[in-house]
C-alpha cells in the first residue's frame, strides 16, 4: 500500500507533467513563431546580398560593418558612417518625444476618466479605443488632410489672417511627431487608466488633509502610485514608435526617414537583405538596452510598493 | 454666565446630494451644533444619518449646500482642506503605501514647509506617543491593522491640528484591539488637549469615550448631551431605542407637571415617570424603562407576565418576559457567584418599576 508521502509525490509528478503538457501550445508559439524567425534574421545578417533581393549563402560581415562604417570608394578605408547613425538618432529622439508628449496628454485624460462615476467610465474608454477600429494607413492619410498646405490647419490660419501663405507642415519632423502622438495616444491612456483606477482616492483626500496643495498631491501621491502605469504606457508607446514606418513615410515624406523606413528600404528597393537584417537587430538591441535602463530606474525609486 | 467659545460650530448646515436620475438626497438638513474646545465629541447614528457627511464638511472634502461652518469663529466652509488647521483619521486609514511609517507621519509637516530637524523631532515624538518607535522605517503595507491605526493617528496628530476628526477609526479592528484603542484614544486626547470629533455607529463606543454625544438620524441632530444625558434622559424615542436596550410601554397620561407624570398603563397599573417640563396631561404617551432599572419580583408588581427566555451573560442575566398585556419586556439582573437568578422559564412573575425608572418620551 502506498504511503501518504508516496501518494503526494506521485500527485506532484502528475501535476508537473500535466502542466508541461498544457503549456506546450504556448511554448511552441514562442519558439516557432518568435525565436525561429529571429534566428533567421540573425543568420541573414551574416550573408551576402543577392542580385535581385534574396541572399547568397556566403558568409560576410559586410552588412554589420556598413551599419556603423562607410567604406571609401577609392581607398577602401573605413570611416564612421553618419547617415545611419543620424537616422537612428532621429528615430530615438522622435520616439522619446512621442512618449513624452503622449504621457503629457494621456495623464490628464486618464485621470479624467478614472475620476468619472463608474457607469460613465466605460463610455470614455470606448471613445478612446474608437480610432483602433480604423486602419492605421487611413488614419494617417486623414492626418495628412489636416496638415496639408490646403488642409484644415492652414485654411483656418489663413482665414483668421494669421498668415497670408500656407505654413509648411507636411514632410516635417513636426508632422511625423503629430501623427505618431495621435496614433499612439490610446496605448498610453489605457495602462495609465488601469493603474489610476486602482488608486484609493481617499489617499488623495488624505494628502489634501495633510496640507498638500493640488500640485503636491499630484507629484507626491498620484504620480508615485501610477508609476507602474507610466512605465507600461511608456514602453507600449516607445517600442512601436521606434519601429513605426507608415506614419513617418506618409507624413514625413522621403526626407525624414526613420529606422523603420530604412529597414523597409533594404528589403525593398535597396535589395540588401543582410543590411536590413543587421539594422533590425541593432534596433532590437537599442530597444532592449533602453528598456532595461528605464525599468530599472523607475522601479528603484518608487516602484517597490504594491 | 460665561460663554465657552466653541472650537467648531455648524450653523444651519444643509447638504443636498443630487444624483442623476434620482431624487435629491438631503444628507444634512439645517444642522446646528457647537463643539467645545478640548472636548471629545461624538457624532453617533446609524449608517446614512449624515454623520460622515458632517465630518467631511468640517474637513473640507465636501462643501455645504447652505449654512456656515465656523472654526474658532471664522467661517471655513469655502476653504479647501489644505488650508484648514484640521486633520482626519480615515476609516480605511488611507496611509500612503509608497512611504515608510516615518514619512507618513512627517508628511503634513513637510507640506507645511517645516525645517527638516523639526520634522524629525516631531516624528520621533509622535512615534513615541503611539508606541511605534520600532517600526519607524517599515513600509505601511508591512504592519498590522492595529499598527496602521496608530500610524494614522500619529500622522493626523503630527501637525498639531486645532481639531482632530476621526471617521469610524476603530471599525476595522477586532473586539479586543478595539477596546484597547478606545482607551488609547482617550489617553491621546487627554495628553494632547486637542478637540476630537469622533464619528461612530457603535453606541457603546460613543458612551464609553465621549464627553458629549450628538445623536443623529436622517440628516438631523436629535439630541446633544453627555453620555449620561442621552442614555438616561433621551429626548425622544429614536434616541432611547438607538442607545442601549430599552423597554417601551404605552399608556394614558393622567396628570403631569413639575417634570413628573402619572401614567395609567393598558393593564390598569399606574406608575410614576419623569417627563419634560412642558408635558401636559391627556392623551397617549410612550414610556421607556431601561432593563437594569426594572426589578423582577415573585408575586404582583407594576406589571405581570411570564418568563420566556433567560440568557446568561457572565456579568448579568437577561430575562425576557412576555407581559400579560402582550408586549415583550426585558429585565437585566446582576449576577452573583453564589446564587442563580432565582427564576425559571414559564414562571409567573411581577415587574416592579421604581419611581425613578420610567420616562415619558415624545414620539
Amino acid at each position: 500500500m502506498a504511503t501518504a508521502i508516496e501518494v503526494a509525490e506521485k500527485a506532484e509528478r502528475d501535476d508537473i507533467r500535466s502542466r508541461w503538457l498544457l503549456s506546450t501550445p504556448a511554448l511552441l508559439i514562442v519558439f516557432v513563431a518568435a525565436l525561429g524567425p529571429l534566428l533567421i534574421v540573425v543568420v541573414y545578417s551574416f550573408l551576402t546580398p543577392g542580385n535581385y533581393g534574396d541572399v547568397k549563402w556566403q558568409f560576410s560581415t559586410d552588412a554589420w560593418v556598413s551599419v556603423l562604417f562607410e567604406r571609401d570608394v577609392f581607398d577602401d578605408t573605413l570611416s564612421l558612417a553618419t547617415a545611419y547613425l543620424s537616422i537612428f538618432w532621429r528615430s530615438v529622439s522622435l520616439s522619446l518625444a512621442t512618449t513624452v508628449l503622449t504621457l503629457i496628454l494621456g495623464f490628464p485624460t486618464a485621470y479624467f476618466i478614472a475620476t468619472r462615476p463608474d457607469h460613465r467610465r466605460d463610455i470614455w474608454l470606448f471613445l478612446i479605443t474608437i480610432p483602433f477600429w480604423t486602419n492605421l494607413l487611413i488614419r494617417t492619410f486623414a492626418m495628412q488632410q489636416v496638415l496639408r498646405n490646403d488642409g484644415i490647419i492652414n485654411s483656418v490660419l489663413q482665414l483668421l489672417g494669421i498668415t497670408d501663405h500656407p505654413v509648411q507642415l507636411m514632410y516635417t519632423n513636426f508632422a511625423v511627431l503629430a501623427g505618431m502622438v495621435y496614433v499612439f495616444l490610446p496605448l498610453m491612456v489605457l495602462p495609465l487608466y488601469a493603474s489610476m483606477e486602482k488608486i484609493d482616492f481617499r489617499l488623495v483626500e488624505a494628502g489634501y488633509d495633510l496640507y498638500a496643495t493640488r500640485s503636491q498631491v499630484l507629484r507626491r501621491i498620484i504620480v508615485p502610485l501610477v508609476t507602474p502605469g507610466i512605465v507600461a504606457g511608456s514602453i507600449l508607446v516607445f517600442i512601436p514608435s521606434l519601429g513605426a514606418y507608415v506614419t513617418p513615410r506618409v507624413l514625413g515624406g522621403g526626407t525624414n526617414l526613420m529606422i523603420g523606413n530604412l529597414i523597409e528600404l533594404q528589403f525593398g528597393q535597396g535589395r540588401n537583405w543582410p543590411l536590413g537584417a543587421a539594422l533590425s537587430i541593432t534596433l532590437m538591441a537599442i530597444v532592449m538596452v533602453a528598456l532595461l535602463f528605464y525599468v530599472r530606474n523607475t522601479t528603484r525609486s518608487d516602484g517597490a510598493h504594491g | 454666565m460665561t460663554a465657552i467659545r466653541p472650537a467648531v460650530e455648524a450653523k444651519g448646515v444643509t447638504r443636498i446630494f443630487r444624483e442623476t436620475g434620482q431624487d435629491q438626497v438631503r444628507a444634512l438638513d439645517n444642522v446646528s451644533v457647537a463643539i467645545r474646545e478640548n472636548e471629545f465629541f461624538t457624532l453617533l447614528g446609524p449608517s446614512g444619518c449624515g454623520k460622515t457627511t458632517l465630518l467631511r464638511l468640517i474637513a473640507g472634502f465636501d462643501y455645504p449646500t447652505d449654512g456656515e461652518i465656523l472654526l474658532y469663529g471664522q467661517d471655513i466652509a469655502p476653504l479647501p482642506p489644505f488650508k484648514r488647521p484640521v486633520n482626519t483619521v480615515f476609516q480605511s486609514y488611507a496611509l500612503f503605501p509608497h512611504m515608510t511609517v516615518a514619512d507618513n507621519i512627517g508628511f503634513g509637516l513637510k507640506m507645511l514647509g517645516r525645517p527638516k530637524a523639526e520634522i524629525e523631532a516631531r516624528v520621533d515624538a509622535m512615534l513615541k506617543l503611539v508606541h511605534m518607535q520600532a517600526l519607524k522605517n517599515r513600509r505601511t503595507s508591512q504592519i498590522s491593522g492595529g499598527q496602521q491605526q496608530r500610524v494614522a493617528l500619529a500622522r493626523a496628530l503630527a501637525p498639531q491640528p486645532k481639531v482632530l476628526l476621526l471617521d469610524e477609526p476603530l471599525s476595522a479592528l477586532d473586539y479586543k484591539l478595539r477596546k484597547e484603542m478606545q482607551i488609547e484614544l482617550k489617553r491621546l486626547q487627554h495628553e494632547t488637549g486637542i478637540t476630537f470629533i469622533f464619528v461612530t455607529h457603535d453606541q457603546e463606543e460613543a458612551l464609553t469615550m465621549s464627553d458629549r454625544i450628538a445623536v443623529m438620524s436622517a440628516g438631523n441632530i436629535l439630541q446633544v448631551g453627555t453620555p449620561w444625558d442621552v442614555y438616561d434622559h433621551p429626548s425622544e424615542r429614536f434616541v432611547a431605542d438607538f442607545i442601549g436596550e430599552t423597554n417601551f410601554l404605552t399608556g394614558m397620561v393622567e396628570s403631569a407637571g413639575d417634570g413628573r407624570a402619572r401614567i395609567t398603563l393598558r393593564s390598569g397599573a399606574k406608575i410614576c415617570a419623569t417627563a419634560a417640563a412642558d408635558f401636559r396631561a391627556g392623551g397617549n404617551a410612550t414610556l421607556m424603562v431601561r432593563p437594569e432599572h426594572a426589578k423582577l419580583v415573585k408575586g404582583r408588581g407594576d406589571l405581570t407576565g411570564t418568563i420566556e427566555t433567560i440568557v446568561y451573560f457572565g456579568t448579568d442575566t437577561h430575562i425576557h418576559v412576555r407581559l400579560d398585556e402582550g408586549n415583550a419586556f426585558m429585565v437585566r439582573q446582576q449576577n452573583s457567584r453564589s446564587a442563580s437568578c432565582g427564576f425559571e422559564n414559564g414562571d409567573k412573575v411581577g415587574i416592579s418599576i421604581g419611581d425613578d425608572a420610567a420616562q415619558v418620551l415624545k414620539d
